[in-house]
């Protein structure tokens, strides 16, 4: 029996025009073509897609959890960031 | 100063589930919650492939092309949901290949209600009615899970079998409503699976050790005995409207619970299933090894191609 095992492949599909391709999960297989060919089978059985991408899961590069204090606490401090940080005079529109 | 450490990572485990935070494939999981979910969610994946065994087997036997366009996409889904579940357990480090040469060495279980055979047209009914409703019973509870590529899944799941159920359930109301002999086939199913179908929520709370454990983790909603209750009460009304009846003879409402009273489970049953002496166990175990041996060629001449093209390709 073969010890080579079919490498890993992220599936994302995009469910109708104008929406961005969002992850589904992840599969098996020998290459790029059969990788879509089964992510059709595995993952649209029900008109969820128009459209799939599949990437080798190698190639994902993950930012670690632990780190997730420092690289996104500067941003939630910059309330001055959103539209709603800034008062604006009563009877001001369409601002 | 290292079991501090650990005590402390614990600690704030717990709190994130507790706050129902789920939890991601490389957030920090104590071993025995990793441990737990790729068995339990192994096993899971196990059974949809297991499952397919049973019903596979009247495709080419089904009454008409409409019965077997849908038996056909039944038994198409249960293999995509067991290739959604062993892509869940790979995300907690599992081998998808070793998980599966432990189902065919016999130290990985599945559910159990696939070691009985379908025997008669009446049983492929009856497994969607009875059977995916117990797993969707047990299913929709676990869409709540804390691990969240598990709940994910189940989500997915949940939504494609509940065609699964109501298929079953059409097919035995026209059977219900045929010629006697008709009747008396789909009163013969019921008699051979219900106790097998309340069996799938798995032992009583009481001899259910690591149950505890997986409810503080959330892997689990609900007890066993909580899902095996629910799951009776929706189902006795059902089996009402088939004019089917319950083999139970202490079935009753009880008006002071507000559930319906059953008979005590079979556990030797159950247990000697579990452990391989079911009628269908050795035949389920040789047809899964079978198709992994002799297809095994496929996988690698695929493999083969994909690495000629890719050499083709650099050169």
């Amino acid at each position: 029996m073969s010890n080579r095992e079919w490498p890993l492949w992220e599936v994302f599909i995009r469910s109708k025009q104008g929406l961005n391709h969002k992850h589904v999960g992840s599969l098996r297989a020998p290459d790029a073509t059969l990788a879509l060919e089964n992510a059709r089978d595995v993952y649209t059985r029900r008109s969820e897609g128009i459209s799939i991408w599949v990437v080798e899961s190698n190639y994902v590069h993950a930012s670690d959890p632990s780190d997730a204090d420092s690289l996104f606490e500067p941003s939630d401090t910059k309330v001055y960031r959103h539209p709603t940080f800034y008062e604006v005079p009563d009877g001001i529109k369409h601002m | 100063m290292k079991t501090m450490d650990l005590q402390e990572l614990e600690k704030r485990f717990q709190e994130k589930i507790d706050k129902e935070i789920k939890i991601e494939p490389n957030d920090w999981m104590p071993d025995e919650y990793r441990k737990t979910l790729i068995r339990q969610i192994s096993q899971h994946a196990h059974s949809e492939i297991v499952g397919m065994l049973p019903e596979g087997n009247w495709i080419t036997r089904a009454p008409n092309l409409r019965r077997k366009a849908v038996l056909l996409a039944k038994v198409q889904d249960e293999a995509g949901h067991g290739l959604y579940l062993y892509s869940s357990v790979e995300t907690l480090g599992a081998d998808r290949e070793a998980t599966i040469d432990d189902l065919h060495s016999g130290k990985a279980k599945y559910s159990s209600i696939f070691n009985y055979p379908a025997v008669t047209w009446a049983d492929i009914g009856t497994i969607g009615w009875l059977v995916d409703g117990a797993a969707i019973m047990n299913q929709v509870a676990l869409c709540r899970c804390s691990y969240g590529p598990y709940a994910r899944g189940m989500v997915k799941i949940c939504k494609e079998e509940s065609f699964h159920q109501r298929q079953g359930f059409e097919s035995l109301v026209t059977l219900c409503n045929g010629t006697p002999t008709q009747k008396a086939m789909a009163q013969d199913a019921m008699n051979r699976f219900w106790w097998p179908a309340l069996m799938m929520f798995g032992p009583s709370d009481d001899e259910s050790p690591n149950s505890a454990q997986s409810m503080k983790w959330k892997i689990k909603r609900f007890s066993n005995d909580e899902l095996r209750q629910s799951f009776v009460d929706a189902t006795v009304p059902q089996a009402e409207i088939l004019g089917l009846t319950i083999p139970d003879p202490n079935l009753k409402w009880n008006e002071e619970t507000g559930h319906y009273d059953f008979s005590p489970i079979n556990w030797d049953e159950f247990w000697q299933v579990v452990n391989g002496n079911g009628p269908c166990n050795k035949e389920r175990i040789e047809a899964r090894t079978k198709a992994k041996e002799e297809g095994m060629w496929v996988r690698e001449a695929a493999m083969a191609y994909a690495e000629k093209r890719a050499l083709k390709k650099t050169a």
